[in-house]
């Protein structure tokens, strides 16, 4: 049984169709980078799964289950988007950390919270504490921990980011863009990062513009383009021997850029 | 006729006691408006048109109208229109009603000084709480709240200001703060008549004060820079 079963998900925005139908599964375990132009719906497709925005029609299976069904009503209900929301985890391009918080702190805020609600944070706390140093040890920031956001390079930034997010377990691990913000040199050690979780099994969707990575960090890849997915398969195959002329033209463009 | 140096005492000792007034009122102001503020804040950002057009009305009004006004509505009001003096007599009365009239105004100059700083925060800071499983009001305290604080201290350190010598204006419902004291001087208070120096001396109270707030304000703008 796949991990994420995502069917025939439709958004607009006003009279603008972002997403036209969008069909995929992952398996556990599995890596799928989503490349296309910019505009081409990859950002408000990792949006919906996240919940930031609701998709006009679609469903979306975790697991068997079924998180959303625009056509079941019981399933949109407010109150428990938040519970949904923890399948996934999402890196955003622009870090988005909380700049009055350490990055030890921006890791444990969440979890923290949420072990105060359920009365158990003094019971929990040592292990919690143990799992943020394992990551940050993990990302080779352990000696940066106690630093806030402002004085990390973007780099680093977006690893503790990254932390964030998977101090929370998420059964699937969404990055939008995770580089497009970062200085090329800076772009190596989040992709070294986002290696690693894929080498320890970590089920992952990576939007990206970094088309070797795309292909070298996948075992699934999405070409997006004008809110379809236009042709998908393995990464070697979509990229060496694309079989549609779109995706043939934006790799073409692609190349030539860089 | 006594010199000045023989009515300084006497003067400043009664100016003491209409300027513990003063302070009074001004930190009455503050508690109510403060939080008060961040209620209409909330009222204009709301999802529902009905709430943040009635409060975008609301500070139109409570802005649009001198304070003074609104004093002597809230004072008098209740006495002389509807027949049922609210307030009590004497100082405890007026002090009541001048708190409200000032604590309502001054929070609807705080809430859009507010809702200014609560937009000013980047909407990725709230979305990275949502998807970190966080409710609404856990963002709110947890991550929008300081950065928004932040922002706003110096808008705020204006206004704090401005209220420092706003709350003269209660001496047009009789309340005994320090300028009513100094008045009192030229019509004869504590043996002393004629004597118009002690209602400019009230300035230096002022100057003081306005000192100490300002220092503290800086204080806590130089502490919250510790982040960005």
């Amino acid at each position: 049984m796949p991990v994420l079963e995502v069917r025939n998900i439709r958004k607009s925005f006003g009279n603008v169709e972002v997403l036209k139908g969008i069909d995929f599964t992952l398996e556990k375990g599995g890596a799928l980078s989503i490349i296309g132009s910019s505009g081409s719906g990859k950002t408000t497709l990792l949006r919906c799964l996240n919940f930031l925005e609701r998709p006009d029609e679609g469903s979306i299976k975790v697991n068997g289950e079924v998180l959303l069904d625009c056509s079941d009503p019981s399933t949109l209900r407010e109150s428990q988007i938040r519970q949904k929301r923890l399948h996934f985890g999402l890196v955003f391009q622009s870090f988005n950390l909380f700049p009055q918080y350490t990055a030890l702190k921006n890791v444990l805020l969440a979890p923290k919270l949420i072990a105060k609600e359920n009365h158990d944070w003094e019971k929990i706390r040592h292990d919690v504490y143990d799992e943020a140093y394992d990551i940050f040890r993990n990302i080779g920031l352990y000696d940066r921990m106690d630093n806030y956001p402002h004085q990390l390079s973007g780099g680093q930034q977006q690893r503790v980011a990254i932390a964030r997010a998977l101090i929370m377990h998420p059964d699937i691990l969404c990055f939008d863009e995770p580089t497009s913000a970062l200085d090329p040199e800076l772009t190596g050690e989040v992709l070294k990062v986002i290696n690693k979780l894929s080498e320890q099994k970590t089920t992952m969707i990576i939007v990206t513009h970094e088309m070797e990575f795309a292909r070298d960090v996948a075992d699934h890849v999405i070409f997006m383009d004008g809110g379809i997915i236009c042709e998908q398969g393995d990464p070697q195959e979509v990229f060496n021997n694309p079989k549609e002329e779109r995706t043939k033209q934006f790799l073409t463009r692609y190349s030539r850029s860089q | 006729m006594s010199t000045i140096l023989e009515q300084l005492p006497i003067v400043v000792n009664a100016l003491n006691e209409g300027f513990i007034q003063t302070l009074k009122l001004f930190a009455v102001t503050l508690l109510g408006a403060f939080p008060l503020g961040l209620i209409i804040a909330f009222g204009s950002l709301s999802k529902f048109k009905v709430i943040s057009i009635t409060t975008s009305f609301i500070i139109w009004i409570i802005r649009g109208t001198p304070l003074m006004i609104q004093l002597l509505i809230v004072y008098y009001f209740p006495g002389l229109v509807l027949h049922s003096p609210i307030w009590g007599g004497g100082e405890s009365g007026r002090f009541l009603a001048a708190s409200i009239a000032f604590i309502v105004n001054y929070a609807c100059y705080f809430s859009e000084i507010y809702r200014g700083g609560i937009l000013s925060v980047p909407i990725g800071q709230s979305e990275a709480g949502l998807v970190l499983g966080m409710t609404k009001s856990q963002i709110f305290f947890n991550v929008t709240l300081l950065q928004m604080i932040k922002r706003i201290v110096p808008p705020i350190s204006n206004e704090i200001i401005t209220l420092v010598k706003d709350t003269a204006l209660a001496r047009i419902i009789a309340l005994q703060e320090v300028i009513w004291a100094g008045q009192a001087f030229m019509k004869g208070s504590h043996g002393i008549s004629g004597a118009i120096w002690p209602l400019f001396f009230t300035a230096f109270y002022y100057l003081i004060f306005n000192g100490i707030v300002t220092l503290l304000l800086g204080r806590l703008e130089r502490k919250l820079d510790y982040f960005r």
